[in-house]
């Protein structure tokens, strides 16, 4: 019966990421529209353009390989699982601990390196200056985003998310000059990695400023509906993550009453929508950068996280 | 008959294999002959191996040759056995790979003999047990392999490879020679055991490390003693390349752990910073240069030297925790290091059967000339594919699964006490990511201009796949490839005698853990499960393909691509490996290759195209031995007229060298 229950809730996440992420991704465009004073699409639209663009015929190049009609599937799987591994309304669930949060970034970078194939594949420019664009920013992205990794592991010691929502809730673990340099290279490697302004505009139709919809441009009907629920999906599990790291609360306990998944469930839908207003709140007040300008910010993440890293092996206090 | 004694039959199958190739060499019958005889021989020590690695325990064997008063002794023991199954794998694969590639050799006389011997000269140094057959072993490995490279000697730069890789390979062999002479000590004690029963002085051990770094460093590819490698691996034939690296490399890794970690005593702990930081250049220095590269096989090569910084890092992070007694991480880092040879051996071997598959079917190893190879060449791209994945350390693969286990020892680190090495290690630990990122960038390019786009040349577009043994070989490597990614545990469980065996402890016991999860310290601390995330990625996938197919829409339609209104655009305006390199070739490459471009626009009017020129140094050779070679140049112009003189110079000339020895004779105390 506990294996059952486990299950359930374990399938709830999983359902709960894929039924949220095309609404979040709404909510986003609607505060954005909002704030430059449009009255914006309705929040349901992503789901709208998923369910159209999953019915009509894909158009495939003629070239193209069979690694191309496989890839918007193993993206859309690779980030779903990660995305169902992050915690979001409960911790501990069945099968958390089949990847810790070295092993979800090692996921969203699988997903990343077929994305960067399958833009080469066709063998047109677009997709190879956007795969290549895309991996320069990965380069300096991944190992970022490592190094904050290591911050949050030595901070909790464990790099399992469960474990470090529990002792991030912890009183002595208090305000650290670390966890304030990670905080802000997690969010500098969200916003690249997820291709938001400044580093990348989602919603540019230029092809040259373009990164990720370069690479995609070659894609139509269902394939193009799993690479855009990717994305959702991505942009879902990094705001989970910095909310489930730095703002563990009300988050549910392993094996606790229906009402704590309730609580737990409410406390999360409030830390998406702010976390998303935020997004949108940043991006509708930055410009975006020059492709050449974007090392200097994944740099600077690069250095945080080093920097926090660094403190942590030097004090355990700082 | 004891488990050594089997391995040394094996290793005098295959000389006597190599030394019936040497009449039969040009016989049309002799390739299959050599290469299946080969094949069985290292199929017999790989279960050997095998068999003694899971059942533990040490075997040796004395022979009267050698030395008279020493005779040559064989040892097997957990850390031979380990490195045995990975050599006699790699060399298994490899003949069966020759099997279908080496009927297109054209001179099979000039490799035949050399195959055999080569593979055992590398389970010879793996089994020596004293200090005068490890240094001939190892020679006459080095001498088998230069022969190999220089088997298509007529190619444009191969004897300059050759010449360089001997003048290094003499180098390293001198480097171990005075090493083992101080590990021996003045009693001349050359038996590994009376060197690991004496007590080595502070400076001695610093010495004989200093000194292993440049001989084994050297055959292993260490930044910057690295510059024969991508030049003589890419040389030989395919199925060499694919031993030498995946392999020889790993012979050298050998070398460094029976030295520093078995004969040696414990060195003090800065030894390991300087493990650490070669191991953390030679990681990125790697990588990068593999990126710039378009000839396929010599960005293989690059990587490899990118992976054995990956090796030394977790090796020195080994030392590091055994220098201050925490025997637990120093079992969880030396496990990843070990892991990683096994890893590296597997995928890399894989990858050069793949180029050795381009190169036959195209005859050139110029990536910009390549391309839309996945349509002509469906299998070989296929392997090739997972392939890069697992070297991009990509989840489930194995690759990932050593690289995940070297950052978990690296997080135990905050708790060394000295300082320099908590400086040091997170900043290890920023390069060991950065390498593994750029890593995936340069499989991306890899893959990408070979296999994808449109073909760039008449040759790419007349490919066809390669035979069956060689498409054999491929896969049963990208089986392993995934096989020892899903199932990490029982890898790092067959690893643990050799860890129990040179640092005293071992990772606690993976296979009985629940779900075949790995667990390096704790449950609480981190886990990973390859085989759940495979299965959760298959399912998921899977789920989503039939959902759609069956509920949304299943219509297909070809078109041509989008060409911004362009009709019919050259393959040429595809992104090359060069062009795709560019922007990562701009943020890192002008620190590290002080690459410049030049753009050359012609004036308006003028009809002439603009030209782009990059020029980028290697500032390795630049600093280190460009001013090598001019001195020795320089010194041999000089010394050039003692070989003109009459004999009347030449007498004196000796008397004076005559008197000259009497005088220090005197003097010496």
């Amino acid at each position: 019966m506990a294996l059952i229950l486990d299950l359930l809730v374990q399938g709830g996440q999983m359902a709960l990421v894929l039924a949220l992420s095309p609404l979040l991704t709404g909510f986003v465009r609607k505060v954005k529209a909002r704030l430059l004073r449009r009255r914006g699409p309705s929040m349901l639209q992503p789901y709208r353009d998923l369910l159209r663009l999953l019915r009509k015929e894909v158009v495939l190049a003629d070239n193209a390989s069979w690694l191309f009609r496989v890839t918007p599937y193993l993206i859309f799987a690779a980030t779903w699982v990660a995305a169902a591994l992050v915690p979001t309304f409960a911790i501990g669930l069945k099968f958390s601990w089949t990847a810790d949060l070295i092993a979800i970034i090692a996921l969203l970078g699988s997903a990343r390196f077929f994305l960067a194939l399958a833009g080469m594949d066709v063998g047109t420019s677009f997709g190879g200056i956007g795969s290549s664009r895309e991996v320069m920013i990965a380069t300096l992205a991944e190992p970022a985003m490592l190094l904050i990794v290591f911050t949050l592991a030595l901070v909790a010691g464990s790099t399992q998310l469960s474990m470090v929502a529990v002792m991030m809730s912890q009183p002595e673990v208090g305000l650290r000059v670390s966890l304030g340099l990670a905080l802000i290279g997690l969010i500098m490697v969200a916003i690249a990695e997820n291709a938001r302004i400044p580093v990348d505009n989602p919603t540019t139709h230029l092809e040259l400023t373009m990164v990720h919809e370069a690479m995609v441009l070659e894609y139509s009907g269902r394939h193009l509906a799993m690479i855009e629920f990717a994305a959702s999906l991505k942009l879902l599990l990094y705001i989970s993550l910095i909310a489930c790291v730095f703002a563990p609360w009300g988050i549910a306990a392993p094996d606790s009453a229906p009402l704590a998944y309730a609580i737990g469930t409410a406390a999360y839908l409030g830390k998406l929508a702010l976390g998303g207003a935020l997004l949108a709140l940043f991006e509708t007040s930055i410009a975006k950068m020059r492709v050449f300008r974007v090392p200097d910010f994944l740099g600077a993440a690069l250095m945080l996280g080093l920097l926090g890293t660094l403190l942590l092996f030097v004090s355990r206090s700082l | 008959m004891t488990p050594a004694a089997t391995s040394l039959l094996c290793v005098a199958a295959l000389l006597a294999t190599a030394l019936v190739a040497v009449p039969f060499g040009r016989r049309a019958r002799a390739t299959p002959a050599i290469y299946g005889a080969s094949l069985a021989a290292t199929v017999v020590a790989l279960a050997g191996a095998l068999l003694h690695l899971v059942a533990g325990g040490t075997s040796e064997v004395v022979l009267p040759l050698g030395l008279p008063w020493l005779g040559a002794h064989f040892r097997l023991d957990a850390l031979a056995a380990f490195f045995l199954v990975v050599v006699n794998f790699g060399g298994a694969a490899a003949s069966l790979y020759g099997l279908g590639y080496g009927r297109h050799e054209e001179a099979p006389h000039r490799v035949l003999p050399f195959f055999p011997a080569f593979l055992g000269a590398m389970n010879l140094v793996v089994l020596a047990d004293d200090a005068f057959s490890f240094l001939l072993c190892w020679e006459f490995m080095s001498l088998a392999s230069w022969a190999l490279v220089i088997a298509h000697h007529r190619a444009t730069d191969n004897t300059r490879a050759g010449y360089i890789y001997l003048v290094m390979a003499s180098f390293g062999t001198l480097a171990l020679l005075l090493a083992f002479g101080l590990l021996a000590g003045p009693q001349g004690g050359y038996g590994f055991a009376a060197m690991r029963a004496a007590e080595h002085p502070p400076l001695v051990a610093a010495l004989v490390l200093g000194l292993l770094i440049l001989g084994a460093g050297s055959k292993a590819g260490l930044v910057p003693l690295h510059v024969w490698l991508p030049l003589a691996h890419p040389a030989a034939p395919s199925h060499v390349s694919a031993l030498m690296s995946g392999v020889m490399t790993k012979v050298a890794i050998y070398g460094f752990v029976r030295v520093v970690f078995d004969l040696l005593s414990e060195p003090s702990w800065w030894s390991s910073m300087v493990v650490l930081a070669l191991g953390g250049a030679t990681a990125v220095l790697g990588i990068l240069h593999a990126l710039m590269e378009r000839d396929l096989k010599r960005l293989l090569a690059y990587s490899t030297i990118e992976n054995i910084g990956v090796v030394f890092v977790g090796l020195g992070l080994a030392l590091a925790f055994r220098a201050e007694g925490m025997g637990w991480a120093a079992a969880l880092a030396l496990t990843a290091a070990l892991f990683h040879v096994l890893n590296h051996s597997l995928f890399k071997s894989l990858l050069f059967f793949g180029a050795g598959a381009v190169l036959g079917a195209t005859a050139t190893r110029d990536m910009d000339r390549l391309g839309g190879l996945i349509h002509r060449m469906p299998r070989t791209s296929f392997a090739f594919l997972v392939g890069c994945a697992a070297i991009s350390a990509l989840p489930p693969l194995n690759g990932f699964a050593s690289e995940w286990l070297a950052f978990q020892a690296i997080l135990q680190s905050p708790q060394l006490s000295a300082w320099g090495l908590k400086i040091m290690v997170p900043a290890v630990g920023g390069l060991l990511a950065l390498s593994a990122a750029l890593a995936a960038a340069c499989f991306v390019k890899a893959f990408g201009v070979t296999f994808l786009g449109r073909p760039r040349s008449d040759a790419a577009a007349a490919a066809h796949e390669v035979d069956r043994f060689s498409q054999a070989a491929m896969f049963i490597l990208a089986g392993l490839c995934l096989a020892a990614g899903i199932l990490p545990g029982f890898v790092i469980d067959a690893v643990a005698p050799v860890t129990q065996a040179l640092v005293g402890d071992r990772m606690p016991r993976q296979t009985g853990v629940e779900w075949l999860s790995i667990v390096p310290i704790a449950e609480g601390r981190s886990s990973y499960n390859g085989l759940l995330v495979f299965l959760f990625i298959t399912i998921s996938a899977s789920l989503a393909v039939v959902v759609i197919h069956r509920f949304a829409s299943r219509a297909l339609r070809r078109g041509p691509a989008w060409g911004c209104g362009f009709v019919e655009p050259s393959p040429m305006t595809q992104y090359s490996g060069v062009s795709f390199a560019q922007p990562i070739r701009r943020v890192f490459g002008t620190l590290a290759f002080r690459a410049r471009e030049h753009v050359e626009m012609p004036p308006p009017g003028d009809m002439r195209p603009a030209r782009l020129t990059v020029q980028m140094h290697d500032l390795v050779w630049d600093a280190l031995y460009a001013p090598i070679a001019g001195a020795i140049g320089f010194a041999a112009d000089r010394l050039n007229t003692l070989q003109f003189l009459t004999i009347r110079r030449y007498l004196s000339l000796v008397f004076l060298a005559l008197v000259g020895l009497l005088l220090v004779l005197a003097i010496w105390p």
